[in-house]
């Protein structure tokens, strides 16, 4: 008898739990960016708690495993390193980003153009993409010095791929039915490019710079560690060094900070230029 | 069987002449090669006159797109002589002789209704636009009562209209010749009713000349002078009937018996075929 009253006061106090977080979800809208936004977020903090509660309760030492108050506590301290070294490797990383995307873009245009360009060096093109950049990086350090050069390099053409292979396929997935029109109102091989095979590879083009923007971080970070004296690379491995983890995991969300900006941008961008459903067929 | 009497063309088709439109001759296509090869035409002459509207009908598979492609420049035929005006079709391509609509509707998704209009001036012979011989997209879109929507999206439109957009699309450039391929065939039959009689009084305002291939019988009788039965696989022409109907064609004829008994008259060809 008692047995069962514990059992049901129990259950009535998980039910009441579970009650409380309906109520909490209930208060948010039912659908749109700000409800994503606001359970994404809810998500997120109730995993900070529990990494906060772990390292408070086990008493892990903050050099292993830093705490999210001494992860804040860092960037307070480092702000202004972090954002002095960020600036080379936003530097690095937007101009490897131009470079990497204008000549993957302008190698697919002349794919299409030219198909034996095509047939020749594509395969070629895959061949090296399987090669590990970390690998490239530092025959690209030996050829183009300690400056800037090597790490727009490495963040160049660790975009390079992505977007060649995407405007490739972009470029040659055109409706037939449209080329079939263009084919009867005559038109030439640029002017099928310019009004259809241009805005049909857009949309590809876009979800590769989505993923090169988030690359060309990574690449500018890998260049620096083959060798430099700034940059968030530099700094993730001398706080490696001073053993200061706390720095290590300022550092860390400072380059993925970096990164989600230049998503975001880029997803704005998408938002202008596409203004139909790249889906739909018409 | 009467013909039809053709009230004076407004535009583009040139008087004075009941000249062949089109004459093919002997065409024959074969696709692919060795132990693969299908032939799909085989032996075709047809004449279509100037101003005449001609359908294709027969089984799915049977090559009569395939035989509107020869015609438009699409495919090349591997035997025979295909003229337009007396023109090879690659001639009379570049020349704007004729326009074609496909089942889709094919329009730009990334461009306003007026843009999609205006493509056949962007591209090819340019010069066109300028020359008396076409018209004004906005002009053609009010031929086909969509002149409302020339901002819209294509995404904002019903496949109905859409259709007539490629419609319009078609006309602007004023071809003597409009090849359709089976342009309603995607189209619920409401749609596709209004569709057939909106085509027939274009067809008679603009005297031009239609080749019309639809897998739908009664809209090959209700639409057209002249119907040709093709044959199953390799294609040659079964029969070719002369439609017997008044030339003012409403939608009240669609339920009309005499079109009903040149259905069945054209089912009976298919059967032989």
């Amino acid at each position: 008898m008692n047995q069962d009253v514990v059992n049901i006061a129990g259950q009535s106090e998980t039910a009441t739990g579970v009650r409380l977080v309906h109520r909490i979800t209930r208060l948010l809208p039912d659908e749109g960016p700000l409800r994503v936004a606001l359970m994404g977020g809810i998500g997120l903090s109730s995993i900070v708690v529990f990494w906060q509660l772990v390292c408070s309760v086990f008493g892990i030492p903050h050099y292993l495993v830093p705490s999210p108050i001494d992860v804040v506590e860092a960037i307070r301290r480092d702000w202004a390193l972090l954002a002095s070294n960020a600036v080379p490797t936003i530097t690095e990383a937007f101009l490897g980003f131009l470079i990497g995307n204008f000549v993957a873009i302008a190698v697919a245009i002349s794919f299409v153009y030219n198909k034996i360009i095509q047939e020749m060096y594509y395969p070629g093109a895959i061949l090296i993409k399987t090669i590990p950049i970390v690998a490239i990086a530092p025959v690209l350090k030996i050829m183009l010095g300690n400056g800037i050069e090597p790490k727009v390099a490495v963040a160049a053409l660790i975009c390079f791929f992505p977007t060649l292979v995407n405007a490739v396929r972009g470029f040659t997935a055109v409706s037939p039915n449209l080329l079939e029109l263009m084919h009867v109102l005559s038109a030439s091989k640029t002017e099928v490019f310019r009004y259809v095979r241009l805005y049909g590879a857009l949309p590809y083009v876009f979800s590769a710079l989505k993923i090169s923007v988030t690359m060309c971080v990574l690449g500018a970070i890998v260049g620096e560690w083959i060798g430099a004296n700034k940059g968030i690379g530099y700094v993730l491995i001398q706080s490696m060094y001073d053993f200061d983890t706390p720095r290590l995991f300022a550092t860390i969300l400072t380059a993925s900070g970096i990164a989600i900006a230049g998503f975001a941008i880029v997803s704005v961008l998408e938002k202008l230029v596409i203004t139909w459903d790249p889906g739909e067929t018409v | 069987m009467n013909r039809v009497v053709q009230p004076k063309p407004e535009y583009w088709a040139e008087a004075g002449s009941a000249a062949s439109a089109i004459q093919l001759a002997g065409i024959n296509v074969t696709f692919g090669s060795g132990n693969k090869k299908v032939e799909a035409i085989a032996n075709i002459d047809l004449n279509v006159s100037q101003g005449e509207f001609v359908s294709l009908i027969g089984h799915s598979g049977c090559g009569k797109s395939t035989l509107l492609r020869v015609i438009a420049d699409i495919i090349k035929p591997t035997r025979g002589s295909a003229l337009i005006y007396g023109e090879s079709p690659d001639m009379a391509r570049r020349a704007r002789t004729f326009s074609m609509v496909f089942q889709q509707s094919v329009l730009m998704p990334w461009s306003t209704v007026l843009e999609n209009v205006r493509l056949p001036f962007k591209v090819g012979s340019r010069n066109l636009q300028s020359s008396s011989q076409a018209m004004d997209a906005v002009e053609a879109l009010r031929l086909v009562e969509l002149d409302g929507f020339a901002t819209a999206k294509p995404a904002e439109l019903s496949g109905g209209m859409r259709q007539r957009v490629a419609i319009a699309r078609a006309l602007v450039t004023k071809p003597r010749i409009l090849l359709m391929d089976e342009p309603f065939g995607a189209l619920d039959e409401l749609v596709r009713d209004t569709l057939n009689v909106e085509l027939l009084k274009i067809w008679r305002k603009a005297g031009t000349t239609i080749v019309f291939v639809t897998h739908s019988l009664h809209e090959a009788v209700f639409l057209s002078q002249r119907v040709v039965v093709m044959s199953r696989r390799p294609s040659h022409i079964e029969g070719i009937m002369e439609v017997d109907l008044p030339s003012e064609r409403t939608l009240d004829l669609k339920d009309d018996p005499r079109i009903g008994a040149q259905v069945a008259q054209l089912r009976s060809m298919l059967d032989a075929g």
